[in-house]
C-alpha cells in the first residue's frame, strides 16, 4: 500500500517522464533498436525477403575469409589515416586566416562554403576534374608529357582520389572549429610568453595548442568517426571500383544488401563496420559526457 | 593575440599576405568555380573543347531553362522542401522537449540518456538501414518522402537534444525559481521562459538539421526508389547518367542542389558556426 494514497503525482517527476515519451520512443524505435536487429540480422542467411535459416557466426567466418572485405577494411585504413590531415590542414589554415583584414568575413565565409555542399555536388566536380579526356588534372599531366591519368579507373589511386574529396569538406569543418576555438585564446598568457622570447612554433606548441586541447580532440574524433562512414563519394564516384579496388565497409555493406540480396552477409558487415567505430564513440563519449557531469 | 596581427607587420609583409589570400581562396573554391563557370557555359562551347576556359556567350538562362525542360528537376526540388523542411519542424519540436527535460530535471539516467542521445548521432547508417527499411516497408511508407522525413526526424533529433540542452543548462536558475515561486506550471515555465530565451538556438538548429537533411543522399537511396520521391541529391546522381555530355546542365542542376544550404549559411553563418562548434568550445 502506498503510504499517501491521496498525494497527486509530482509534477517535478512526472515532466520529464511526459517531455521525454514521444523524442525518446522514436529514437529508440529508428535508432537504438535497429542495432540490436541488425546483430540479431547478422546471424541469418536471409535474402531479405523470404524466410531466413540461423546461420549463427557464419556470415563472420566468410567475412575473414573474404577478399573483398580485406580491401575494404585496407581502404577504411587509408580513409582514417587520410583524413587525420585535415584537423592539421585546417589548423593551418585558420591561423593563415586569423587576421583582420579588410574582406576577411567574406573570405572565411569562402573558405567555409565546401562544409554546406551536398557530397552528391562535391563529388560530381571531382568527377569531373579527374576526367582523362579533358579533365584538368589529366590535362596537366599531359603538358607535363606524363600522358593521361585516369584517376577514377586506376585501382592503385582511385581510393587518394576520392578521399582528396571527402578532405576537401572535412578540411573546411576542422578550420570552422579551429577559426572559432582561436579566437577565444587567453590573449595574456599569449602577450605574457612573447615578452619571455617565445614566437612561432614554440608559441603555437607550449602555449596555443594547450589551450586548443578540447577543439582538437573533437575535430580528431570527428574526423575519424566521419573517415569510417565514408559512403557517399565511393557510392557515386566509382561504385567500389574498378573491380572492388575502391570498396569500403559502408559501401560493401549496401552493395551485399541491395545488389546481391544478401541482407544476412550485410548486417555482418554493418556490425563489424559498427564495432571498429565504437571504440571511437566509446572515447569521445567518455571524454564529453564526464566532462559535463564533473562540471554539473 | 595569436596568430600576430598582421597590422603590425611592415608592408611588404602585409602586400604578400594579402597576395597570398587572394591566391589560396581562388585555389580552395576552384571547384565551385568550375561550376558556377560551367552553369553559365553553352554546349556548343563543351563540343568544341572549351571545358575551362572563359564561356563563348553567357547561356546561364537557357541552361536553366534546359534543365527545367525536364519535370523531373522541379519534382526533386520540391520534394527536398519537404523532406528538410518537415524534418526541421519535427525535430525542433521534439528536440525541445527532450533538451528541456535533460536539462532542468534531475531523475535517474539522465546521463545515461545524454548518452545515448550523442552516441546515436555517430552510429554508421549502414547498421541501422536494413531494419529501418523494413520497418517503413510495415508501415507502408517506403518509396515515399515520408519515410526519409520519418528516419530523418527521428535521427537528427539526437544532436539537437544535446545542442539545446547545452543551450538551456546555460539559461540562469533564478529565472526558473522566480517562476515556479509566482506560480507558473511546469508547461508554462516551458512556454513563457524557456522556449522565448530559446530562439537563437532554435535558429541555429533550424539551419543545421535543414543542411544535414537537405544534403543527405544515403538515406534516400535506402528508401525511396521512383523519381516521383526523390530529393534533389539522389535525383542528381541519376541525371548524371543520362546528361553524360552535358556538363553545362549537369552543373547548373548541381548549383541548384548547393544553392539552398549555401543560402541559408550565408545568412545565418553566426548560428550555423555557433551550433556546429557547442560543445567543442568553451560555452
Amino acid at each position: 500500500m502506498p503510504a499517501h494514497p491521496m498525494r497527486r503525482p509530482d509534477p517535478q517527476k512526472l515532466m520529464p517522464l511526459l517531455l521525454l515519451l514521444a523524442p525518446l520512443s522514436l529514437f529508440l524505435l529508428m535508432v537504438v533498436l535497429p542495432i540490436f536487429q541488425s546483430l540479431w540480422i547478422s546471424f541469418y542467411d536471409w535474402d531479405g525477403m523470404s524466410a531466413a535459416r540461423w546461420i549463427g557466426l557464419g556470415n563472420y567466418r566468410e567475412l575473414l575469409a573474404d577478399d573483398r572485405f580485406h580491401q575494404s577494411i585496407r581502404n577504411n585504413i587509408l580513409w582514417l589515416l587520410l583524413f587525420l590531415l585535415s584537423p592539421v590542414l585546417g589548423l593551418g589554415m585558420a591561423i593563415f586566416l586569423s587576421q583582420d583584414v579588410a574582406g576577411i568575413r567574406i573570405i572565411k565565409s569562402l573558405f567555409f562554403v565546401p562544409l554546406v555542399l551536398a557530397h552528391v555536388v562535391i563529388a560530381i566536380v571531382f568527377i569531373w576534374f579527374y576526367d582523362p579526356a579533358f579533365g584538368p588534372l589529366s590535362l596537366a599531366a599531359q603538358a607535363l608529357g606524363l600522358g593521361a591519368v585516369a584517376v577514377l579507373s586506376d585501382p592503385d589511386i582511385v581510393s587518394f582520389g576520392i578521399i582528396a574529396a571527402g578532405l576537401w569538406s572535412q578540411t573546411a569543418f576542422c578550420l570552422v572549429l579551429y577559426l572559432a576555438g582561436l579566437s577565444q585564446i587567453d590573449r595574456d598568457q599569449v602577450e605574457a610568453a612573447r615578452i619571455d622570447g617565445a614566437g612561432g612554433f614554440r608559441l603555437l606548441y607550449h602555449v596555443v595548442l594547450p589551450q586548443l586541447r578540447a577543439v582538437s580532440f573533437v575535430a580528431t574524433i570527428v574526423t575519424i568517426i566521419g573517415s569510417l562512414r565514408s559512403f557517399d563519394f565511393v557510392a557515386i564516384m566509382t561504385q567500389g571500383g574498378p573491380f572492388g579496388s575502391s570498396s569500403v565497409l559502408a559501401f560493401q555493406m549496401f552493395e551485399a544488401t541491395i545488389f546481391s540480396y544478401r541482407s544476412g552477409y550485410g548486417a555482418a558487415i554493418a556490425v563489424a563496420l559498427f564495432a571498429i567505430m565504437s571504440v571511437y564513440i566509446a572515447w569521445f563519449l567518455r571524454r564529453t559526457v564526464l566532462a559535463d557531469e564533473t562540471a554539473d | 593575440m595569436f596568430p600576430r596581427p598582421i597590422g603590425l607587420a611592415s608592408r611588404q609583409v602585409q602586400i604578400a599576405y594579402r597576395v597570398a589570400l587572394t591566391g589560396a581562396l581562388l585555389v580552395w573554391i576552384a571547384p565551385l568555380a568550375a561550376i558556377v563557370l560551367t552553369a553559365l557555359r553553352p554546349q556548343e562551347d563543351l563540343l568544341a573543347g572549351n571545358y575551362w576556359g572563359l564561356p563563348s556567350r553567357f547561356a546561364f538562362f537557357d541552361n536553366y531553362v534546359a534543365v527545367f525542360s525536364d519535370p523531373r528537376m522541379l519534382r526533386f526540388f520540391l520534394n527536398s522542401v519537404v523532406i528538410a523542411g518537415v524534418s526541421v519542424a519535427g525535430v525542433v519540436v521534439l528536440s525541445t522537449m527532450a533538451g528541456f527535460a535533460l536539462a532542468k530535471y534531475r531523475f535517474p539516467g539522465r546521463t545515461a540518456l545524454l548518452a545515448l542521445f550523442i552516441g546515436g548521432n555517430f552510429v554508421p547508417s549502414q547498421v541501422l538501414m536494413i531494419p529501418v527499411r523494413n520497418l517503413v516497408v510495415t508501415l507502408g511508407m517506403y518509396d515515399t518522402i515520408w519515410a526519409i522525413v520519418l528516419f530523418q526526424t527521428a535521427f537528427q533529433t539526437g544532436f539537437a537534444t544535446l545542442f539545446l540542452r547545452n543551450f538551456i543548462i546555460t539559461l540562469p536558475r533564478e529565472l526558473f525559481e522566480a517562476a515556479r515561486i509566482d506560480g507558473a506550471g511546469e508547461w508554462q515555465v516551458l512556454f513563457r521562459i524557456v522556449i522565448p530565451l530559446l530562439r537563437p538556438a532554435l535558429a541555429g538548429i533550424s539551419v543545421l538539421i535543414f543542411t544535414f537533411v537537405w544534403n543527405d543522399y544515403f538515406w534516400a537511396l535506402a528508401l525511396v526508389q521512383s523519381d516521383r520521391q526523390k530529393p534533389i541529391t539522389l535525383g542528381l546522381a541519376g541525371l548524371r547518367g543520362e546528361w553524360l555530355a552535358a556538363w553545362n546542365m549537369l552543373s547548373a542542376a548541381a548549383l541548384l542542389a548547393a544553392l539552398p544550404p549555401v543560402l541559408l549559411f550565408f545568412v545565418a553563418q553566426r548560428q550555423f558556426v555557433a551550433g556546429l562548434t557547442s560543445g567543442a568550445v568553451k560555452r
